[in-house]
C-alpha cells in the first residue's frame, strides 16, 4: 500500500474538509471486497479478494491524493466537461424492430425477453 | 398465503400512532422516453418502442430530453419545491432483469427539486399539510409477466418474459417526509395525498396519470409507534398499490396487521410488501438486505441540468390552480352544496365534470349524469365511469334534452347505446329513432284515440277531475313507446277533452 506521503501538500497549508473522511475510506478491508463482489455478482477466491483488497485501497489512496490539492472553495465535479444542459427534443425518431431487439437476447418467446424468474426480488 | 391476525383499527389507534410516508411516482406523458427518442406509447406490441439507449447496448448514450425537464421543473413548482440550480443524474445500480443495463439512471444527492409542502384536503374538508422532501426524475423499468405459478405472481413462476418498452420512459418520484398525526385518518389521507397528486399532474397536464395503466404508482410506508413511546417504530413499504382506493384499503390494512403482530409480542421486519387487490391484504416480499445498497455514483454520461432562472419563472407563471383552490372556486361557481360537491369529490369525476360543463352543459346536470346514472351503470359492468362515455359526449346527451329532442327518460336509453359504442347521442337517437315526438299532429291523433276509448276519462277531465287525465297521458306515453314529452302531452290532453 502507498505510504501515507502527500508530494503536492506543503505541510501547514490548510487541507481539504473531505480529507478525513477518503482516508478512513481507502482503508479497504477484505469484508468490503467480499460485500461489492457480492453486491456485483461477482465470485472471487480468496485469493483473487486478498489482491483486490490491497488493489483497491491503492486506488482509493491514491485517488484521494486528489483531495490534497482542492481546497474546501473548490466545487464537487460531477463530470469532465464543462457543460450543461445537453437536451434533445421531445420528438420520435428511429426504433428497433423487435427481430433487431431480440438478437440481444439468450432466449425469447417472438416478442420478450425470457429470463429466469427471479425469487424474491421483485422490484 | 396464509391469513395475517389483524387489530381492530380503532383498537389500533389506541395503542399506536401510524406514522406515513408516501414514494409516488409519475409517468410524464412526453412524446419520447427520458434518455431516448423511442416512442413513450402505452399499449404497443411487446419490444417495438426501443432504442439501443433503452436496452443499454455497447456505443448507445443517453441524452436528455428537455420536454421532461421542463415537465419535472413544472411539477416541482407545483409541490411548492425550489428547483435546484443544478442537478445531477446518478446511476442506480442493481441485478433485476426490468432493465437491461443492470442499472437505473435515477437522480441521487441532487434531485431537481426539493423542500416543498402539499395541502391535501379530507373529506369532511379538513386539510392536512404534507411536507415534501424531494422530487428526482429518472427512467421507468420494462415490464415482466410472470410465466408459471398461481396467477402471473413472482412466487413459484418458472420464468419470466420482459418487454423494454417501458424501459426509459420519464418518471418523477415524489418523496414526502415523514408524515405524523395522521391518526385515525392515515388510511384517507393517503388516498386524499394521491389523488392530490394525480389532480395535480392532470391540472399540468403532464402525465395521463391513469393508475390502472401504471402511470401513477404509489409505494406507501407505514409503521407504527407506541403510545407515549416517542420512538419510530419498524416501518414496511407497500407496491402494487393501484387505485386511491388500494392506497386507502393497503395503509388500514397495514395499521391493523403491524398492530397485532406488536401487541403480541412480535416484531416487524423492514421489508417490501405486495398489495393484492383480490384479497385485500399485503404479502410479504424482499426483505430489506445488501440489494438496496445501490451503489450510486454520478452518470458520466449525462451532464448536470442547470435551468435558467427565466425558464424556472415562466413554468412559475404558467401554473394551474392548486387542486384545493381550484375546488372551493369550482364549488362557489357552480353553486352545489357542502353536500353535492363532496360528492362530486368523493366520486373522484371532479375533473370530467368540469369538462361537462365546459362542454355546455350546465353544472347540475353534469353532476347528476356522472354521479348518478353514469356511475350506477360503470358500477353494474364493474369499470371506471371514465372508461364508459367522454364529458363531450354527456354534455351532448344534456344538450339533447335541453333542446326537447329527448326526455330524461330517452336520454338513459341514449345513453346506454352510447356506452355500447353505437356512435355519438346524436347518432344513437337517429339510429334508435328515439327523439321526442315533437309533432303536435302525431300527438293529438293519439290523444283523441285514447280519449275516445275511455269515455269515462274523458267525462272526468270535462268535470275538472284533471288527475284522471294521467290514465289518457299513461296511454298516450305508450302509444308513443315513450317519445313523447309528458308535459306537453298532458297540455294536449286537457286542450283535447274541451275540444272534442
Amino acid at each position: 500500500m502507498i505510504a501515507t506521503s502527500h508530494p503536492l501538500r506543503t505541510p501547514g497549508e490548510p487541507t481539504n474538509p473531505h480529507r478525513d473522511k477518503l482516508e478512513i475510506m481507502s482503508d479497504i478491508t477484505a469484508e468490503q471486497v467480499r460485500h461489492l463482489a457480492g453486491l456485483a455478482r461477482i465470485d472471487l477466491s480468496e485469493a483473487e479478494i486478498a489482491s483486490l483488497t490491497l488493489e483497491l485501497g491503492q486506488i482509493v489512496e491514491a485517488v484521494a491524493s486528489v483531495s490534497s490539492v482542492a481546497t474546501a472553495d473548490v466545487p464537487i465535479t460531477s463530470h469532465p466537461i464543462p457543460l450543461v444542459n445537453v437536451y434533445r427534443e421531445d420528438v420520435v425518431a428511429d426504433v428497433l424492430d423487435t427481430a433487431q431487439v431480440l438478437t440481444q437476447a439468450p432466449e425469447h418467446d417472438g416478442s420478450r425477453f425470457k429470463v429466469s424468474a427471479i425469487l424474491g426480488e421483485e422490484q | 398465503m396464509a391469513k395475517a391476525k389483524l387489530m381492530d383499527f380503532d383498537k389500533a389507534l389506541e395503542l399506536f400512532e401510524p406514522v406515513l410516508g408516501f414514494e409516488v411516482h409519475v409517468e410524464l406523458s412526453t412524446k419520447t422516453k427520458m434518455f431516448s427518442a423511442a416512442p413513450n406509447n402505452f399499449g404497443s406490441e411487446p419490444n417495438t418502442n426501443i432504442t439501443p439507449t433503452c436496452l443499454g447496448l455497447p456505443g448507445a448514450l443517453p441524452v436528455v430530453n428537455e420536454q421532461a425537464v421542463r415537465y419535472s421543473i413544472s411539477l416541482g413548482l407545483a409541490l411548492g419545491c425550489d428547483i435546484a440550480p443544478s442537478s445531477t443524474f446518478a446511476r442506480k445500480n442493481y441485478f433485476y432483469p426490468d432493465l437491461a443495463k443492470n442499472y437505473q439512471i435515477s437522480q441521487f444527492d441532487q434531485p431537481i427539486a426539493i423542500n416543498g409542502n402539499v395541502e391535501v384536503e379530507l373529506a369532511d374538508g379538513r386539510l392536512f399539510q404534507i411536507d415534501i422532501e424531494r422530487a428526482h426524475m429518472e427512467e421507468d423499468a420494462g415490464k415482466l409477466t410472470h410465466v408459471g405459478g398461481s396467477a402471473g405472481r413472482i412466487q413459484g413462476a418458472e420464468y419470466s418474459l420482459v418487454d423494454f418498452n417501458r424501459a426509459g420512459v420519464p418518471l418523477v418520484e415524489i418523496v414526502t417526509r415523514i408524515i405524523y398525526g395522521a391518526e385515525a385518518d392515515a388510511p384517507e389521507l393517503a388516498k386524499a395525498y394521491v389523488s392530490t397528486i394525480r389532480d395535480m399532474v392532470v391540472a399540468l397536464g403532464i402525465s395521463d396519470a391513469k393508475m390502472e395503466r401504471g402511470n401513477l404508482r404509489c409505494d406507501a410506508n407505514v409503521s407504527l409507534s407506541p403510545r407515549g413511546s416517542g420512538t419510530l417504530g419498524t416501518r414496511t413499504e407497500t407496491k402494487n398499490v393501484n387505485s386511491l382506493r388500494s392506497v386507502e384499503r393497503a395503509v388500514r390494512y397495514e395499521i391493523q396487521r403491524q398492530a397485532a403482530i406488536l401487541a403480541g409480542g412480535g416484531t416487524i421486519t423492514q421489508e417490501t410488501r405486495h398489495w393484492h387487490e383480490d384479497t385485500g391484504a399485503t404479502s410479504a416480499g424482499r426483505p430489506k438486505s445488501d440489494a438496496d445498497d445501490y451503489r450510486y455514483f454520478p452518470e458520466p454520461d449525462l451532464l448536470p441540468v442547470v435551468p435558467a432562472p427565466e425558464l424556472i419563472e415562466e413554468l412559475r407563471a404558467a401554473l394551474p390552480e392548486k387542486p384545493a383552490e381550484r375546488r372551493r372556486r369550482l364549488k362557489a361557481d357552480w353553486n352545489f352544496s357542502d353536500l353535492e360537491f363532496q360528492d362530486v369529490v368523493n366520486s373522484g369525476l371532479l375533473n370530467e365534470i368540469t369538462e361537462t360543463v365546459a362542454q355546455g352543459a350546465s353544472p347540475q346536470t353534469a353532476r347528476k349524469w356522472w354521479t348518478g346514472e353514469i356511475a350506477r351503470l360503470a358500477n353494474i359492468a364493474d369499470a371506471e365511469p371514465t372508461s364508459l362515455v367522454t364529458p363531450a359526449q354527456v354534455a351532448e346527451l344534456q344538450l339533447l334534452i335541453d333542446d326537447g329532442t329527448l326526455t330524461d327518460r330517452l336520454a338513459r336509453q341514449v345513453l346506454e347505446g352510447v356506452i355500447a359504442g353505437e356512435g355519438s347521442p346524436r347518432e344513437v337517437v337517429d339510429a334508435r329513432g328515439l327523439a321526442v315526438v315533437s309533432d303536435d299532429g302525431a300527438l293529438i291523433a293519439a290523444i283523441d284515440e285514447a280519449l275516445k276509448s275511455q269515455p269515462d276519462v274523458l267525462e272526468k277531465i270535462r268535470e275538472g277531475k284533471l288527475q284522471a287525465a294521467g290514465a289518457v297521458i299513461g296511454a298516450v306515453m305508450k302509444a308513443m313507446q315513450g317519445k313523447a314529452d309528458a308535459a306537453r302531452v298532458r297540455e294536449l290532453v286537457l286542450e283535447r277533452a274541451a275540444a272534442l
